[in-house]
């Protein structure tokens, strides 16, 4: 007998027959951890000696779990595979049993095996063609029970969950006033500045005023609101809606006899129709104030003359305006949230991805409808 | 059986906000025993549970694992402590976005380092074991209660832990896979020594695996009684103990 020392190892000693019979004789705990180096090294020692025959020799083994059984067997196919002899000797009653338990042949499945997908372009073609029209169908039977609620909720007001819409535009208004007002302030300054840069050159610093009002209740502070607001709520209502689908919270409210559109979209969509044009006019305000402030530190107008050439420029109707434009960039954020999240279904990825498409459809939306309102006013 | 603890609960005292769930409660689970942790619902098995495993720090008490105190351990200890026990959650907890297989093989895959064949017959035992074969390719969400269930304790099964916590792991399984699971559960103890604690109010299951009860009274926010239950069926002292054990009123 000799041994090989090259391929020795503390979790094991091997002795070698002159007739290239070869003993492994395992020690201690053969478990998760150690599997991993024996069978490297013992496979490497099969690839490059390959023995006429195999001994495992459990005699020094206190612990042998499926792991350690599964990695006799992967070594028994390996040798078989080189014709060679295999064979495992002083297995215990318990090691004996776990060996008998472990036998990989018979865990070849499959029984309930899902259909597979052939990678065929037509099948995925249909399939996606399918999917988008059935996305098309739920989008309108959405918007069509949407109006429906919104309608029954105006000839019957107390079918309005009021706790929930008032909760709601506590979160979406109140809580979005001071991002909405920095931002806008913010904005003001900007615009005064950047104007300022060319009006002072012809000596017309006053019209500063009038631009940032004309730009900021016409155009800005609607659309600036309405992103924030679609950033923070429109997101909020997918995620809320979209974990209340998958944890079937939704399903259960149906079996309840609930509307879930009228139990929470609607009052959603009636707190952002309240809140989100109040937040604009704020945003206004604030955009003034932030035009003011530059117009008086650094172009040298006092605070009456600027405030009266905005008061000029404006008619009520542009701020109302605004507002309403506002009012319906707040049905499109609140209904496209809550779609989203109606559409959620799965696993927790798909609420993430509910939350991500509400606020990229929202902003798309919003500047869809922003330009149609532009063209509207145009022809006027 | 030598009656080394495993674990040490020592006084530990838990509330969720300003409510009191668990006041000062002591006991130790012993190497190899299975243990039932058993009461009525809401008094503080599952927070005990989540303690014992360290993901809530209670507000007083320690508990020891192998002699590691989890409540202030260091980083390291605490992780070689983690490895060596197996949870089934409640509600399973399988991981949504990967399939039944990929939940088993996340353990194995992060800590044997063994070829991706070994371990996807490793995978395939452990469900096979709780008799989901075949279900490899599914995704939690498209399996029923029950065998999320399976799912789970294949997964609180995959590095073989020395300690394996079962939260309710009958519940809402059918009858004959429920005594599956028992029978599932007095092998892995046998076979491989595993320490087991269970929690549970199955009374079936609690009479055929469990070698000594723990129980959890919600009024005391303790421990009420402790022993075989056989002992706490027939001979306990407390009237609400026996009547727990015997179903009556
Ligand atoms: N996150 C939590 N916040 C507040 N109270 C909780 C929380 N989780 C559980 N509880 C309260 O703790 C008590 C015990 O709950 P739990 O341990 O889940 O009971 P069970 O014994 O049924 O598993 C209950 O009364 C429950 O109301
Ligand atoms: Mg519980």
């Amino acid at each position: 007998m000799k041994k090989p020392e090259q391929l020795s190892s503390p979790l094991y000693d091997i002795s070698e027959k002159e007739n290239g019979e070869i003993t492994i004789h395992l020690k201690e705990r053969i478990d998760i951890y150690k599997s991993a180096s024996i069978l490297k090294n013992l496979t490497l020692l099969i690839k490059t000696k390959s023995p006429f025959s195999m001994t495992i020799d459990l005699a020094g083994v206190t612990y042998l779990d499926d792991y350690g059984a599964l990695l006799l067997f992967k070594l028994k196919n390996l040798i078989t595979a080189k014709k060679g002899g295999f064979n495992i000797i002083n297995a215990d009653t318990r090691a004996n049993k776990t060996l008998s338990m472990v036998d990989p042949d018979s865990y070849r499945r499959p029984v309930a095996d899902k259909g597979k997908n052939p990678a065929n372009i037509f099948v995925h073609l249909g399939k996606s063609t399918i999917e988008t029209a059935s996305n098309l169908r739920f989008l309108i039977s959405f918007f069509g029970s949407v109006v429906i609620s919104m309608v029954h909720v105006l000839f019957h007001p107390k079918s309005l969950r009021i706790d929930d819409t008032l909760l709601c535009m506590k979160k979406t208004g109140v809580d979005a006033l001071p991002i909405v007002g920095l931002i806008s302030f913010l904005l003001g300054l900007i615009m005064a500045f950047v104007s300022s840069i060319q009006l002072q050159d012809f000596g017309a610093n006053i019209y500063v005023a009038s631009l940032v009002a004309l730009v900021m209740v016409f155009e800005l502070g609607p659309i600036m609101t309405a992103i924030i607001v679609s950033g923070r709520s429109g997101s909020a209502f997918a995620a809320e809606i979209g974990s209340m689908k998958i944890s079937e919270e939704i399903d259960a409210l149906f079996t309840m006899g609930f509307n879930p559109t009228l139990f929470l979209a609607v009052p959603k969509i009636v707190a952002l129709i309240i809140v989100v044009p109040i937040l604009t006019f704020f945003s206004d305000i604030f955009a003034i104030a932030g035009g003011l402030v530059v117009g008086v530190l650094m172009l040298d107008l006092t605070p009456t003359s600027y405030m009266s050439q905005t008061l000029e420029t404006l008619t009520l109707f542009d701020v109302l305006w605004g507002m309403f434009k506002s009012s319906i960039f707040a049905v499109l954020i609140a209904s496209v949230g809550c779609l989203r999240g109606f559409q959620a279904h799965g696993d927790a990825a798909s609420v993430g991805n509910a939350a991500t498409s509400a606020v990229v459809s929202g902003i798309f939306l919003i500047i869809l409808f922003d330009s149609i309102f532009a063209v509207i006013r145009c022809y006027w | 059986m030598e009656k080394e603890a495993i674990i040490q609960v020592k006084d530990l005292t838990s509330e969720h906000g300003d409510n009191l769930i668990l006041d000062n409660v002591s006991f130790d689970v012993f190497r190899k025993e299975i243990l039932v942790i058993a009461g009525s619902s809401g008094c503080g098995k599952s927070t005990l549970l989540r303690h014992m495993v360290g993901l809530d720090i209670p507000v007083s008490g320690k508990i020891l694992i192998n002699g590691i105190d989890i409540t202030s351990c260091d980083e390291a200890a605490f992780l070689s402590v983690l490895k060596k026990i197996g949870i089934l959650f409640q509600s399973s907890a399988l991981l949504g976005s990967m399939t039944i297989a990929d939940n088993v093989a996340l353990p194995i895959l992060e800590y044997s380092g063994l070829p991706e064949s070994f371990i996807q017959d490793i995978v395939r035992m452990k469900l096979c074991m709780v008799d989901l074969a075949g279900y490899e390719d599914y995704f939690p969400s498209e399996l029923s209660g029950g065998m999320k269930k399976r799912a789970g304790l294949a997964r609180a099964l995959a590095l073989n832990p020395e300690i394996l916590f079962l939260d309710e792991p009958s519940a809402g399984l059918d009858p004959i896979v429920s005594a599956e699971i028992d029978e599932l559960i007095l092998h892995i103890n046998k076979s491989i020594g595993t320490t087991i604690i269970i929690v549970t109010h199955e009374l079936e299951s609690i009479f055929h695996v469990a070698q000594r009860v723990v129980m959890l009274d919600k009024k005391t926010k303790g421990i009420i009684a402790e022993g075989t239950p056989e002992h706490l069926k027939n001979h306990s002292g407390i009237p609400f103990v026996r009547q727990f054990f015997n179903r009556t009123k």
